[in-house]
């Protein structure tokens, strides 16, 4: 049966216009409505040295308190602990992961601190990578646990950035999306932020180190956006603790000289942090993310196993054909090792019946030396055996011979009883004789 | 959580409860159990890993919907939705009313457009908006089907073109270097319109009904329906409702995929009315003083808004106003992922190693449906329906 679609092009695409209210407008609230009941999922990497105030701040952001002691400083490298925590409010559920870098910044020698980091964020990546390429996957379901955006903390100095800064920095740039912050911002002075804001900014651009930048192609986000990037990097100042100011409690950090106010726009760039990262771009961050970091790994991942969707003369490339030359690949590999443990396997087995057959000759040889001494022994057994025999005849002999002549002195009478000792004595030798030399 | 959806107006004769769901054996063989897992968040309760924080104040996290909401206007919707049905059952005008513009002429028998020999398939695209939200809409319709003397194997070529826009989907998603956002052609509703005889299914209908449930969100309706008494209507549903049991055919919304209580209690008042009993108008008469939309017969003239006189605004709250959303996320997450499934299997996939599956050429007739669901999730509330 002849199917013919009639498609028209995409050029020819025509608005239509309703005469009447259909109801598709619901569909935003539909949208919305799936993904909260579904939550969502959003995951900070915190990058910073130690103290440098990542967990105050993580506290301060999320207006809870999360449950972590310090680290110390004697971690003899750089790992990552990754917490995860729900969220909700009102009816918007929230799982939240921190990912903390402990023990960055300690080392004496630091060339490897943005190792274990970057492992991380493609660990991540991986995982995600491995159940898209599942072929029973469930993705919808999937806690996604890839790195949405890293807050990198550069130590308050005045001066500029580090140089371990600078190179983290830019391992981390085409991974993820990096929001630079000066952590502990009170500590600087008010002309120096200025200045060491823009030197940052400075060294960021000609070091080619891409960090975030907050989309400006959404009428209704582009104002606050433009305003916001002015004055990155954002300083900022976390507390958990409250201090009374005027007649409310507000969040601040208590000094002799002075009380720095946490919400204070004057005092410290917080609440522009906490606006751009949470409440303005969440999910730009979020799908920037995906979209972007995620897809170039995924391409380098798979164009490094070798697969590609067009061949240098730009046909597509059958991914059939790239399959089966891997196929073929493999399988000669295979059959290689398997001529090699055969021959392998030969040789031993030739070897092992050398060695039997040698034991075996050994064996014989020690077998007939044995069978011979034996006849040797058993032949002077018999030798003396003969001998012995001979010696009892010749003792018989000697005996009848006595006996007779006894008895022919006895018929002779007296007359010969010197004879008779005389022969006697010489019959006891001659009797005794033959036992001695027996 | 679906948005609540209500008919526009109270039903016009109380209905009497559904008899229990007999189980029949399947015709064409048991499908496997299924139960679709309840939306990842909602019965999952917090694991030792991830604790419940309370917060002391407030932060801002709700902003992220209001960011949702703006992300997906500017992108914009897309939605597909595929009539199939015998000729001169009112497909097209169905289709005008629904979306309150010409999609296309709708074409009267008999004016010199000859019937199609064989069954094609005519899609055609448009952007309408209303209020901010525009949307994509693509209709095909399938004109021919089950109008020739031996209707045999008449949902093929409908089933083609089904698989193939998964199968245009799945190649994209393949790709190495793909593009941000994957154009979505896929099928995401196909309405199939009964006609109305008042006996019950034909076997062609329930031919059709098996092979297509499992390859896509069916909504059946009774077309026509002004040619039925409101008895009669009732009667034909139940039994079409029996028959649909009898088969075993799922119809949207499908039982399996409610996915918490309040769900199944919304979607059971939805089974109970399927299918719906619509009838299609195009043209504006004056009633009361109103100007409604409307088929004027000597006898009167039948309202198609009206909730006493047809069905129509409860399908088109349900396609459009409560469930449209739903129907696009059970296309992608079952019916699509199905789809996958099944074609990466026959491609032999190495299994998880050197990596990356090549398809193998897709089959030049791609009819061949998955079978059935092979899906299989998990519930966390162990409830009993089975189908």
């Amino acid at each position: 049966m002849a199917v013919a679609v009639g498609r028209p092009s995409n050029e020819e695409l025509r608005n239509l216009s309703l005469s009447g209210h259909v109801g598709f407008d619901s569909l935003p609230d539909q949208l919305v409505n799936k993904s909260t009941s579904q939550g969502f999922c959003f995951n900070i990497l915190c990058v910073g040295e130690t103290g440098i105030g990542k967990s105050t701040l993580m506290d301060t952001l999320f207006n809870t308190k999360f449950e972590s002691d310090p680290a110390t400083h004697n971690e003899p490298g750089v790992r990552l602990k990754a917490r995860s925590y729900e969220l909700q409010e009102s009816n918007v559920r929230l799982k939240l992961t921190i990912v903390d870098t402990v023990g960055f910044g300690d080392q004496i020698n630091k060339d490897d601190s943005y190792k274990p980091i970057v492992e991380y964020i493609d660990a991540q990546f991986e995982a995600y990578l491995q159940e898209e390429l599942k072929i029973k996957r469930s993705l919808f379901n999937y806690h996604d646990t890839r790195v949405h955006a890293c807050l990198y903390f550069i130590a308050p100095t005045g001066h500029s950035l580090k140089s371990l800064d600078l190179v983290t920095m830019k391992k981390l740039d085409s991974k993820v999306n990096i929001i630079p912050i000066i952590a502990k911002a009170d500590t600087i002075a008010k002309n120096e932020l200025h200045k060491f804001k823009s030197k940052i900014m400075s060294e960021l651009v000609s070091n080619g180190v891409q960090i975030y930048q907050f989309p400006t192609d959404e009428e209704t986000v582009a104002e606050i956006n433009a305003t916001m990037s002015v004055h990155l990097p954002f300083s900022v100042v976390g507390s958990t603790e409250e201090v009374k100011i005027g007649n409310k409690m507000a969040k601040a950090r208590q000094y002799p000289w002075g009380v720095v106010q946490v919400e204070n726009e004057n005092h410290c760039d917080f609440v522009k942090l906490r606006e751009m990262l949470i409440r303005v771009n969440m999910e730009d961050l979020r799908e920037q993310t995906h979209s972007r970091h995620y897809e170039l790994y995924r391409r380098c991942k798979l164009e490094e196993m070798g697969f590609k969707d067009t061949d240098p003369d730009s046909k597509p490339f059958s991914l059939q054909e790239t399959y089966e030359a891997k196929r073929n690949e493999f399988l000669g590999e295979l059959q290689k090792k398997e001529e090699e443990m055969r021959q392998m396997f030969v040789m031993r087995v030739k070897e092992k019946e050398a060695e039997l057959k040698e034991a075996e000759k050994e064996l014989h040889e020690k077998f007939d030396l044995l069978k011979r001494t034996h006849q040797e022994e058993k032949k002077k057994v018999e030798d003396k055996k003969k001998e012995l025999e001979e010696e009892v005849n010749n003792f018989q002999k000697k005996k009848a011979a006595a006996q007779l002549l006894q008895s022919q002195a006895q018929q002779s009478g007296a007359q010969q009883t010197k004879k008779d000792k005389d022969k006697k004595k010489d019959s006891e030798i001659a009797v005794t004789l033959p036992v001695r030399t027996k | 959580m679906r948005t609540q959806w209500s008919p526009s107006a109270a039903p016009v004769t109380p209905l009497s409860p559904l008899h229990p769901d007999d189980r029949h054996p399947c015709a064409l063989g048991p499908m496997d159990p299924l139960r679709w897992s309840p939306s990842p968040c909602t019965s999952r309760p917090p694991s030792p890993r991830t604790p419940p924080c309370e917060m002391l104040g407030h932060v801002g996290i709700e902003a992220v919907l209001e960011q949702l909401k703006i992300k997906a206007m500017k992108m914009g919707f897309e939605f597909n939705i595929m009539v199939v049905g015998q000729s001169g059952l009112g497909k097209s005008t169905m289709v005008n009313t629904l979306f309150k513009s010409k999609m296309w002429k709708s074409t009267l028998p008999g004016l010199g457009v000859p019937m199609p020999q064989t069954l094609q398939l005519q899609s055609v695209t448009h952007i309408i908006e209303e209020n901010g939200v525009k949307l994509k809409l693509t209709v095909t319709d399938t004109p021919g089907f089950g109008d020739q003397i031996n209707n045999d194997k008449c949902w093929d070529p409908i089933l083609g073109y089904i698989n193939g826009q998964y199968e245009r989907y799945l190649q994209e998603e393949i790709l190495i270097t793909r593009q941000r956002h994957i154009p979505d052609t896929r099928v995401h509703c196909c309405v199939y319109f009964v006609p109305p005889t008042g006996h019950c299914l034909r076997p062609l209908d329930i031919e059709f009904l098996q092979r297509l449930c499992r390859t896509v969100n069916v909504v059946p309706v009774i077309a026509r329906a002004d040619s039925l008494t409101i008895e009669e209507r009732e009667a034909f549903r139940r039994r079409i409702q029996h028959d649909l049991r009898a088969h075993c055919i799922e119809v949207y919304p499908q039982k399996c995929f409610d996915e918490d209580i309040n769900d199944r209690i919304l979607n059971s008042k939805i089974r109970d009315r399927i299918p719906f009993a619509v009838v299609g108008a195009d043209q504006e008469h004056l009633v009361n003083g109103r100007c409604v939309l409307g088929r004027k017969t000597k006898w009167g003239i039948i309202e198609v808004e009206n909730m006493a006189h047809c069905e129509f605004p409860l399908l088109r709250d349900l396609l459009i106003r409560s469930h449209l959303q739903d129907l696009k996320d059970i296309t992608h997450n079952v019916h699509y992922e199905n789809y996958r499934v099944f074609r990466l299997n026959q491609s032999h996939a190495l299994p998880r190693g050197p990596g990356w599956v090549n398809l193998a050429p897709a089959p030049a007739d791609l009819t061949a449906t998955p079978g059935p669901w092979k899906v299989r999730w998990q519930a966390h509330d162990s409830s009993d329906e089975e189908c």
